[in-house]
């Protein structure tokens, strides 16, 4: 009963949330709602018992992501509404939520259709979080490894792509000063 | 009235709709990367519905990796925006076709 009523909040105001940060045409709206959005998902993962899979959505998508969105908005013109495309919008929804049906339905027909049993049972007795310390680090170590390898490289390229001559601003500089910056680069390079 | 895995599955394809229907209306892209982290999320729900219903913690798993891989995407797809904004001042996705098709 108890765990009802929470599924049905936690839905509506999800969904809610979602539905505004996809429709609305203020970027900062939008960012909000995205930001209780998430707030809301790590709800359903503390109803169905994955107790850190809910603390690092909210550590993750509320704290860093988020943050990292803010982040490069100001970078963005956000005073001004945002444009968007003007297309049939029965046609786009339809097709949304068939696409949706569609990807749905090709992962849960295994599902049903065989019996599957649990690879990695849960164990009794032990918490959620220690469960998923032993899983991690015995049969996903390779996969962990490699995922920290890949938040390495995006790391190492955020700073590359977006730390690039912070202190000039190449949006008020003509394009000719930027060939000569160019030019003096490749001249260093060379001799 | 139980809760079962069947609820799950219904809010997440309305979560991954949602989200669909957001990468099909945008045009600014930042709009498109927020509908991006919503089909994630709607997919992160479902691994943990099935992980909790079958007893199984491969579920939760994969919904690690997949936080991992938003959480880079997040970084890389936002460092190549910046670089774009700075050079033509819009993140319009119409603007940006080059080949002219």
């Amino acid at each position: 009963m108890f765990e009802a009523i929470a599924f049905y909040m936690f839905a509506f105001l999800t969904i809610a949330m979602f539905y505004i940060a996809v429709t609305t045409s203020q970027a900062l709206y939008a960012l909000t709602a995205l930001a209780s959005g998430m707030i809301f998902i790590s709800a359903f993962y503390f109803i169905l018992g994955a107790d850190f899979l809910g603390a690092v959505q909210i550590v993750v998508y509320s704290g860093a992501v988020l943050a990292l969105y803010a982040f490069g908005m100001m970078f963005f013109d956000t005073t001004r509404d945002i444009k968007e495309k003007q297309g049939n919008r029965y046609v786009v929804i339809g097709l949304s939520v068939l696409s949706a049906l569609l990807v749905v339905v090709i992962f849960v027909t295994p599902l049903i259709s065989s019996n599957i049993t649990a690879l990695y049972p849960i164990a009794e007795g032990v918490g959620n979080t220690q469960q998923v310390g032993m899983v991690l680090f015995t049969k996903y170590l390779v996969p962990f490894e490699v995922a920290a390898i890949m938040l390495l490289v995006a790391m190492v390229a955020g700073i590359v792509l977006a730390g690039k001559k912070m202190d000039l601003s190449l949006t008020l500089m003509s394009d000719a000063e930027i060939r000569t910056i160019k030019e003096e680069k490749t001249k260093k390079v060379l001799s | 009235m139980e809760i079962g895995l069947n609820h799950y599955l219904v809010l997440s394809t309305i979560l991954f709709a949602i989200g669909l229907v957001g990468i099909m209306r945008r045009k600014n892209l930042l709009m498109l990367f927020f509908a991006t982290e919503i089909l994630l999320n709607s997919v992160n729900i479902s691994f943990a519905a099935i992980s909790h219903y079958y007893g199984d913690l491969t579920g939760q798993m994969f919904a690690f990796f997949v936080i991992a891989i938003a959480a880079s995407e997040v970084a890389v797809g936002l460092g190549l925006l910046i670089v774009w904004h700075k050079r033509h001042g819009n993140i319009d996705l119409d603007l940006m076709s080059t080949m002219k098709g």
